[in-house]
């Protein structure tokens, strides 16, 4: 297996993007991470891209054929591939095109991650995000993804006393990362009152725990290593990768307080770039929910389990804390396109890297990690860079 | 969930109507929804699982009230959902009904009751199913 570096990243605006289309998203962003790299078009040997659900929000699927031809390839035939593990898409997308360039059977791959989310009712939206939980045996008796980290965050604060007010302190943090990220859908701060009071969607969870619906692309060009010094100077290395899986249904899992996917994941990442979670420098987490930012820490082993909520007061998250978690703004505050969040959180891990992050620039950043969660914590993938 | 997919949810009545669950004669162990096969004992376990009916009691683990309920609930939210550990060892997500949502506590102990789940509108089908009711207290 040999070394891969991303020398590009590409990222749309987030948000309700109600006049651009599914194809004219991954097609900016494509060529943004094109234009960055400074590759030429006839390089790139194959396309990863990570949808969840192109079929259901916006009826189109064969998105990958897609996706080639509307970013300007339908004349060059390049393989295209589509991968889905519903909010895990774009970062299981990244790993394949990593795995495809470390085999050598690739040189130079790009990974989209898209979803267009807007084109149905908010009501349909939420149906549709439901698929990713277990539609026989959970949705059918009318739970709802916000109820599954609902029951989540029910159970975390009767074993560890975790508080309302900490769970609110987590969108607090990432407004205020997201009122730094130009990308952001929701560029401005929030107060903790207002998330307290915001309208309940699923106890304990209100309006302002959970991140929102939106439509948004991201892009990323991979390279074998030792071919990256040809194009660029700024190329950030995969030193770790890690994916697991866990049962569909939250209740059949033995701890329904750890993602075992995270945990397995993280090994699997922390063993492969030999570090240990002290090492990282930054972190974008999959904060679906403020649940899940808490959780998050814990299953990466910044915190200890239990002591999420904790971290949360002490600080040891925000862009000067210990461990900065989500500078983007994470899920919450730059919005989550659930295709395309795999591949924007390894986009704001690059610009981080390379120092490029402007006013949420996280000081000395040399290793960051990307940890994207499928639905209810039945898929993970972690990803880890180094800064060359 | 998909409309108008009579087998789909007429192949899960045993199941939903009786709960009817599995276990695997290797270890022992209780499943429902049944399983083709234990995560435990893999492929000993093939062609070893027993059907077998659950109680219907247990404890709820956790739980929340779902206010944003999607279209078919809506009618019913708020409602609370609970993940139950049944007697004999599975978990379930499930409705918890004849409850005054502040009574609702993590340890409660409760046991299924047959109940309508939602229906495919006016012309179609009704699906039913089990939610999970409290056990009175003897006081």
């Amino acid at each position: 297996m040999r070394d891969v570096a991303v020398i590009g990243v590409g990222i749309t605006k987030f948000g309700e993007l109600w006049d651009k289309s599914f194809r004219q998203l991954i097609a900016e962003a494509g060529a943004q991470a094109i234009i960055d790299s400074g590759i030429s078009g006839s390089e790139i040997d194959a396309l990863y891209v990570g949808s969840m659900s192109a079929g259901r929000f916006v009826g189109q699927e064969h998105v990958g054929a897609l996706v080639a031809d509307y970013s300007g390839f339908s004349l060059m035939h390049i393989p295209s591939i589509r991968v889905e593990s519903a909010c895990a898409s774009g970062g299981i997308a990244f790993r394949q095109g990593y795995f495809s360039v470390a085999s050598g059977m690739n040189d130079i791959v790009v990974i989209g991650g898209i979803e267009k989310m807007t084109d149905v009712v908010g009501s349909e939206a939420t149906n549709i995000l439901a698929m990713g939980l277990d539609q026989e045996w959970e949705a059918f008796f009318g739970v709802t993804f916000p109820g599954i980290y609902a029951m989540i965050a029910t159970k975390h604060m009767h074993d560890f006393g975790t508080t309302r007010e900490q769970l609110a302190q987590v969108a607090v943090k990432n407004h205020a990362n997201g009122a730094l990220n130009p990308y952001a859908q929701f560029k401005r701060e929030t107060k903790i009152e207002n998330v307290i009071n915001a309208p309940m969607v699923a106890y304990p969870l209100g309006m302002l725990d959970c991140s929102p619906v939106s439509d948004g692309a991201a892009a990323l060009i991979l390279c074998a290593a030792e071919k990256a010094k040809k194009y660029t100077d700024k190329s950030v290395k995969i030193i770790g990768s890690g994916q697991a899986s866990d049962t569909l249904a939250l209740h059949g899992r033995n701890d329904i307080c750890t993602f075992e996917s995270t945990t397995y994941a993280a090994r699997m990442a922390y063993k492969q770039a030999n570090v240990e979670p002290k090492d990282i420098d930054v972190a974008e987490v999959h904060d679906c929910f403020t649940i899940a930012e808490i959780l998050a820490i814990e299953d990466l082993g910044f915190v200890k389990k239990g002591d999420g909520g904790k971290a949360i007061d002490n600080k040891i998250t925000t862009l000067d804390g210990q461990i900065p978690v989500n500078p983007s703004g994470g899920l919450k505050a730059k919005g989550h396109p659930v295709g395309a969040t795999g591949v924007a959180q390894i986009a704001e891990i690059v610009l981080q890297l390379r120092g490029e992050a402007d006013q949420r620039q996280v000081k000395d950043a040399k290793i960051g990690l990307t940890h994207n969660v499928g639905a209810g914590g039945a898929s993970c993938v972690i990803n880890i860079l180094e800064a060359r | 969930m998909a409309e108008g997919a009579v087998p789909r949810f007429w192949r899960e009545i045993p199941q939903r109507y009786n709960l009817i669950g599995n276990q695997c004669t290797e270890c022992g162990k209780v499943f429902f929804p049944p399983r083709e096969s234990c995560p435990d004992c893999r492929r000993k376990s093939i062609g070893k699982m027993d059907n077998c009916k659950l109680s219907g009691e247990g404890k709820i683990i956790t739980y929340t009230i779902i206010y944003e309920a999607p279209e078919k609930f809506e009618g019913q939210a708020p409602y609370p959902v609970a993940i139950i550990r049944l007697k004999e060892g599975p978990k379930i997500t499930a409705q918890i009904v004849d409850c005054e949502l502040d009574d609702i506590k993590i340890g409660m102990k409760v046991k299924s009751t047959f109940r309508k789940i939602q229906d495919d509108g006016y012309v179609g089908a009704i699906y039913y199913g089990y939610k999970f009711k409290p056990v009175e207290v003897k006081t």
